[in-house]
């Protein structure tokens, strides 16, 4: 039975930032298009539970990692966050891979390379100090792919690594910003292990020719140069749109290919993250998730600089004088389980607006609050906070969806719950 | 069930100014209440009703000094006031006691934050947490959708109530706003909570309110003016409507059982004619609009009529809120439907200033007080008169 991948799909978050608005303010920085950026109530958890959700989970897989170089909880693993909001069984086991940008594709790596059927889930938030070339090029996504035998939309046909130990991009835990090397020393380190990689992977998966390449990796001008020493006709680049995003990045850009591809497609993932990894998969069938990533792409709405810089910590905007909340109690969360993470098996159960307002005076990290009674088919009713959404836009009897949320935190608890969106 | 027609009186009534009193604390407010309800009568027991000011009666007996008396701190949301006078009134009426203090009194103003905060009782972090303003705002699109009312003609409406409400506060020396607005500062004021203004919300203040109850027949021992309670109603809810989709937000069930209830023990059988006034739970302006057809004043869909034709008004045919409800006197959660009951109490002995002074020949008042949310709510009513 061929192994290789069963599912995939990719996360992109509604809002984007253009670029060239970044210069507006900085009079730096900045550059041409736009970076994919996360809502203020996303985290890296829960754009992985919305990648997760774009994918047909018919055969339960017997394990979930998560891999994120911006992990929402350390010590917590943050992968049992997505396992109950996906309402997997109580079987399958939930693994962490944090920390660095390369635990997304080893994770991908390791289980192609193993057995079984595991979910495989990358997510990412990218930041840097405001003009930074981390701020404009990065961006937030996450990816998730199911990984088995038998019924594979793409086979795996191999692939190989090359590690070397050298200080080109690192960051220190809590820190804002991740700091690099001059450029050029990088460009020297990956260079050769992008060959010695790549020659291996298709020795490995017996290939001499590819269709399709995807390249991911931190260090732009690394990544350019191999893209285009390779010579392969067709690559997939979201740079211009969604940005680079990081421990997601890998498989952002396979699940994309992925959904473009058509049979029997070469196609290689090549990773630059303190080393180089290269995946070399065989299409069978065109990936098809519930929304593809070009979908989530083209699905976006600006957010202006400032507001990003809010959402990032990096200004802090005088908030409504109300109190803020207070954290959420541990055991009644765990009684609540069901409701307050799986929201009670109604998650992809969409439902229309009976009535709904604006609170321009209660607590939010973004204020204001929208607000909305929402009904839904089976004939039940929930009081949910809207978000991605534009107010005036608004109308009653608008449909939405639910969307895994993080509405505030308190003491370092994260408090998860579903709020509604339009469907776009 | 027999009820509590007639068989409770209330002998002396008391309110503080209410306001942002910086200078004073619970303790200096509940002090004055008590002070000023210059009566001989000496209580046998006591209910403070504070949502969140205190805790246990000694809350209050640190204040009145005894050391041998029940008191019993009570609490349900922003009818807190009035909670403590129905245990009050029925633990007279049961003949256990002779003479009942129920007290009122909330200290908002020393929470830092505006508008009203609910105290945080740990939970699983996924209840609604929009503000109480936010909560009533939705009422305003149901109900101008259900009865196509135009956006104008609702904002009339709103307005022409918070109008009014200030107007009657202008000539209230215990009043925490005593301004005049014109409906047009109303509309213009800056959105707080979907369209309603800041100016169509309550003021928040400090403030406490008291009366004494006695059984009936001992009334005029007391004084040759008591009031006689008609009905004491309350309703708390099951929270149902705000995952019931067939409550529609354009009334609230918990009011409708509880003024249901009440006008039964009163026997009365048609309300707009019945009162000399009514004080109502004007916490926003669509609140008020609501509860006009709530208590059968208006029939479904024509109250945003009567509100402009200025049937509401000090002098209309029946006086809504003659002492500035809730929107211009101030709102300490656990003071205002004691509050309510002193305006009673002013207007049917003709002790009410001269330029707010109504016509009281009716003979009959009504209280109604609610707290919580819409679908999510709890409702109390009373009805007093001066005679048995």
């Amino acid at each position: 039975m061929p192994r290789g991948i069963v599912a995939s799909a990719g996360y992109v978050p509604y809002r984007r930032l253009q670029r060239t608005a970044i210069r507006d303010v900085m009079a730096a920085g900045g550059g041409k298009g736009t970076r994919s950026v996360a809502g203020f109530d996303e985290d890296t958890t829960t754009m992985a539970v919305e990648a997760c959700r774009q994918l047909e989970l018919t055969n339960g897989p017997d394990a979930l990692w998560f891999s994120t170089a911006e992990p929402a909880y350390l010590d917590k693993t943050n992968a049992n966050a997505i396992h109950t909001a996906l309402r997997l069984d109580e079987s399958v086991t939930a693994f962490d891979f944090g920390g660095a940008i390369r635990s997304g594709i080893g994770a991908l790596k390791s289980v192609l390379d193993g057995n079984g059927t595991t979910l495989v889930v990358a997510s990412d938030m990218r930041t840097g100090l405001p003009g930074s070339a981390d701020e404009s090029n990065g961006g937030d996504a996450a990816a998730a792919m199911v990984v088995g035998d038998g019924d594979v939309v793409a086979t795996y046909l191999g692939g190989a690594s090359a590690t070397k130990e050298f200080l080109e991009r690192w960051r220190t835990p809590g820190s804002k910003r991740s700091k690099t090397w001059e450029d050029r020393f990088g460009e020297a380190m990956y260079a050769p292990l992008a060959e010695h990689a790549w020659n291996a992977a298709l020795k490995a998966a017996d290939v001499t020719d590819v269709d399709v390449l995807c390249v991911a990796g931190m260090h732009q001008r690394s990544v350019s140069r191999v893209a285009k020493r390779l010579g392969v006709a067709k690559t997939i680049d979201l740079g211009g749109t969604v940005g680079d995003t990081g421990t997601a990045h890998a498989m952002l850009l396979l699940a994309a290919a992925l959904e473009e591809a058509t049979p029997d497609e070469t196609i290689a993932l090549v990773s630059l993250a303190d080393g180089a990894d290269v995946l070399v998969f065989k299409s069978v069938r065109r990936a098809a998730p519930k929304r593809t990533v070009r979908q989530h792409i083209d699905a976006a709405q600006d957010v202006t600089y400032a507001r990003f810089l809010s959402w990032r910590g990096m200004i802090t905007p005088e908030p409504p004088n109300r109190p803020e909340p207070a954290r959420v109690s541990a055991p009644a969360a765990e009684r609540a389980t069901e409701h307050k993470f799986a929201f009670d098996g109604m998650a992809d159960t969409c439902g229309t607006i009976a009535t709904f307002t604006v609170d321009r005076l209660a607590y939010s990290p973004s204020p204001p609050i929208v607000f909305a009674i929402v009904d839904f088919p089976d004939g039940t009713r929930a009081p949910l906070e809207l978000t991605d959404v534009d107010p005036e836009a608004l109308h009653v009897g608008d449909e939405v969806e639910m969307t895994f949320r993080k509405l505030s935190t308190a003491d370092g608890i994260h408090n998860y719950f579903w709020k509604a969106k339009p469907v776009r | 069930m027999s009820g509590i027609k007639d068989k409770v009186a209330i002998i002396a009534a008391s309110c503080t100014p209410f306001g942002e009193h910086w200078d004073r604390g619970t303790d200096d407010l509940l002090e004055q209440a008590v002070a000023e309800l210059q009566t001989d009568a000496k209580p046998d027991a006591y209910w403070l009703g504070t949502a969140q000011s205190g805790m246990s009666g000694i809350t209050l007996g640190r204040v009145i000094g005894t050391d041998d008396k029940p008191i019993t701190r009570v609490e349900n949301y922003c009818a807190s006031g009035s909670e403590a006078l129905r245990n009050a009134a029925y633990a007279v009426a049961s003949g256990a006691y002779d003479v009942a203090m129920a007290i009122g009194v909330e200290k908002v103003k020393d929470s830092g934050y505006q508008g009203l905060n609910a105290f945080p009782i740990p939970n699983d972090g996924t209840q609604r947490t929009l503000t109480a303003a936010a909560m009533f705002s939705l009422v305003i699109p149901a109900y101008a959708h259900k009865y196509g009312v135009s956006d104008d003609d609702m904002r009339d409406a709103l307005a022409h109530i918070a109008s009014k409400n200030h107007s009657n506060g202008a000539k209230n020396p215990r009043a925490q706003f005593r301004r005049e607005m014109s409906t047009d500062q109303i509309k213009q004021s800056p959105k707080v909570a979907g369209s309603l203004g800041v100016l169509d919300c309550a003021g928040v203040a400090d403030g406490a309110a008291a009366a004494i109850v006695v059984r009936a027949e001992d009334a005029t021992k007391y004084t040759n003016k008591p009031l006689y309670i008609k009905a004491l109603s309350f309703v708390a809810g099951s929270g149902r409507g705000l995952v019931d989709p067939s409550y529609d937000y354009t009334h609230f069930p918990e009011v409708e059982a509880s003024v249901k209830d009440a006008y039964a023990q009163a026997g009365i059988t048609d309300p707009r004619t019945a009162f000399a006034m009514a004080e109502v739970h004007d916490c926003f302006t669509p609140t008020e609009l609501v509860l006009m057809e709530d208590l059968g004043f208006s029939a479904r869909g024509t109250a945003y009529k009567e509100v402009l034709s200025g049937a509401f008004d000090l002098h209309g045919d029946l006086p809504i809120n003659p002492d500035g409800g809730l929107k211009s006197f101030g709102h300490p959660v656990g003071a205002t439907g004691l509050r309510m009951l002193f305006e009673c109490w002013l207007q049917l002995r003709g002790e009410a200033p001269s330029e707010r002074q109504i016509d009281n020949s009716r003979g009959l008042a009504m209280t109604q007080n609610l707290g919580g949310y819409p679908g999510e709510m709890v409702s109390f009513v009373s009805i007093v008169g001066t005679s048995t």
